[in-house]
């Protein structure tokens, strides 16, 4: 099976407080810390677990630039086959369309029998894989949880719905699945891995590689667009104990206590 | 302005509580909009459903097709491609349905498309202007989106407060015929109910609940010390599970479990709408994080900025010394 997985690099919320720069136009960008989309590493992983099954490659596409080839690496030190790089100054600005537009031009070069993305970017809307699934005319589904190989060009998914239940889904081949998180536990990727793929080639794709015009795409073409980033004004918002720990935990347990929580 | 509707989810003959939610949302874009509600189905769960709505909205196009019994995402967005008049702005409720059906809805009426909108700043020019969470709900953004060859919105699950029935009168348009047969790359097979779990956390009054600050699997028995030492119950946060640190049953969360606790420990927990969506009944709610900017502490009733790995051990070493004592 030929696999394409669609990733991005962001900034990692788990390793960084986000706060707003001075123009509040953006976040503070320069003390972050980025990696892999969460979604999109176990989308990897997942590729990666198929082709060991039924044999096949995994390709790991980005949109981005320069800074963003860290994360090819990585995930071809996962055990990617290939990474590719898609990249031109005329996708800067580009809305979800303009990605999922982007996306599916690259697609349509080569063969791949099954797309996955992550279901969702720290800083995203859910929305590229169903519409590079609409795109391309290929069935969709989203927030998928398992994925099994069925004979004559089929995969059993499941997808997470309320309360944990599972709805069980057939679907064709070739497919775009929305991954999410927690579907597999994604190895772990050394120093030393990505030390050995530092020099492989990755193969760069540019706006006229893909016939791509200026006005399909990038921030010409885009009917979104954020216009700021602000912190909302809080609501009551917790009241802070400021005391010392020994303080804090005697108000806690007399909080509990006076709430019905200590018998 | 464009003509709005709202996608009604609803099972069993009942419409979600996000269709009252839509309509709020609606009359925020366009005061003077009398929001139309679409909805598919079959048989007589989608008559129910239509004469429910009826209360809310003047007027209710059905769409009748024994395919669409089972809401399949891609069988509904053909459907809804032949009936939607063009230019129009169609508001989805943003959970697994609509996370499903939106995008591509959105490319096959060539409209725009914004997700998991909280509310709506107004509308200036050709540009709906609409506020949206980034980073977890650490900060939020302004989105502009040109809604002149119409839009697809995805509306946040209480997010709106739906409003009195302003405007009801419930004229039901049968627009089945538009819609012809249908078929999908995609087939529905069946509903896999949850398991169960070793420990119900939805009975317990007080839940020790964790997040991505524990850090690691071993650390988990640090909350479970204190939940024994307090006859609670340890419950988690999605990342939790996610990294397999605990189970599936533990977690609270639109995708996991509502629980109805009187009081609610979160500790290491950042407190994203989803986690929040599995709290009800208004637990007192007790916040622990070393990071002070995190979402939670909006939301709590009681907030420690600490670090749970040192904090929860001498909390339960007090409760332990307090047991002892009485």
């Amino acid at each position: 099976m030929e696999i394409l997985v669609c990733a991005r690099r962001v900034p990692d919320t788990s390793e960084n407080e986000i706060q707003l720069n001075s123009a509040g136009d953006d976040i503070e960008r320069d003390e972050l810390v980025y990696s892999i989309n969460e979604a999109d590493n176990y989308a990897v992983e997942e590729a990666l677990q198929i082709v060991a099954r039924v044999g096949g490659n995994v390709t790991v596409a980005t949109v981005g630039g320069e800074d963003d080839e860290e994360i090819l690496r990585r995930e071809m030190a996962m055990g990617a086959n290939h990474g590719v790089m898609i990249s031109d100054e005329a996708f800067s600005g580009s809305d979800g369309r303009g990605i999922a537009t982007i996306l599916k031009a690259f697609v349509q070069k080569g063969h791949y029998d099954l797309i996955l993305t992550g279901i969702q970017a720290e800083d995203g809307g859910a929305q590229v894989g169903g519409m590079l699934a609409a795109l391309l005319d290929y069935p969709f589904a989203s927030l998928v949880n398992s994925i099994e190989v069925l004979e004559g060009k089929k995969l059993k998914v499941s997808r997470e719905i309320a309360g944990g239940n599972k709805e069980m889904n057939e679907i064709d081949l070739p497919c775009v699945l929305s991954i999410q998180t927690g579907i597999n536990e994604p190895r772990y990727v050394g120093m030393k891995g990505i030390r050995q793929v530092a020099s492989v080639p990755i193969p760069t794709f540019s706006a006229s590689d893909l016939g791509l015009g200026a006005n399909a795409v990038g921030e010409a073409a885009a009917k979104v667009k954020r216009v700021d980033y602000f912190v909302p004004a809080l609501g009551k918002g917790a009241e802070i104990l400021r005391g010392t720990r020994e303080e804090n935990i005697n108000k806690v347990l007399e909080l509990v206590a006076a709430k019905g929580g200590l018998k | 302005m464009a003509r709005i509707f709202a996608y009604i989810v609803h099972k069993a003959g009942v419409p979600d509580d996000s269709a009252f939610e839509l309509a709020a949302a609606a009359r925020k874009i366009d005061g003077a909009a009398s929001p139309t509600a679409i909805l598919t189905g079959w048989g007589a769960d989608l008559d129910a459903a239509c004469k429910t709505l009826g209360a809310s909205y003047p007027e209710i196009w059905k769409i009748a097709n024994e395919a669409l019994a089972y809401p399949n995402a891609e069988l509904v967005r053909k459907a809804l491609v032949k009936v939607l008049p063009s230019g129009s702005i169609v508001l989805v409720p943003h959970e697994h349905f609509g996370i499903d059906l939106a995008p591509g809805l959105s490319i096959k009426t060539n409209s725009a498309f914004v997700s998991d909108v909280l509310d709506i700043a107004g509308v200036e020019g050709a540009d709906l202007k609409v506020v949206r969470q980034e980073f977890g709900g650490q900060v939020s953004a302004h989105v502009r989106c040109d809604i002149s060859s119409g839009a697809v919105v995805t509306i946040r699950p209480g997010a709106f407060k739906a409003g009195e029935a302003a405007s009801g009168g419930g004229l039901v348009v049968d627009k089945s015929n538009e819609v012809g047969a249908l078929a999908a790359g995609r087939r529905y097979l069946e509903t896999v109910v949850a398991e169960a779990g070793d420990v119900d956390i939805t009975k317990y009054n007080v839940l020790v609940s964790i997040g991505r600050g524990i850090q690691e699997k071993d650390n988990v028995a640090i909350a479970q010390e204190l939940a024994d030492a307090m006859g609670a119950a340890v419950s988690c946060s999605r990342p939790v599970v996610d990294a397999k640190w605990m189970e599936k049953s533990r977690q609270v969360g639109s995708s996991g479990k509502t629980v109805k606790p009187k009081v609610y420990l979160a500790c290491g927990i950042s407190g994203s709408f989803q986690h929040l969506a599995g709290l009800k009944g208004s637990p007192f709610l007790i916040a622990i994080n070393k990071n002070p900017k995190a979402p939670i502490f909006q939301v709590a009733d009681v907030g420690i900025v600490d670090d749970i790995l040192e904090f929860l051990p001498e909390l339960t070493n007090k409760v332990r010394e307090m047991r002892s004592v009485a």
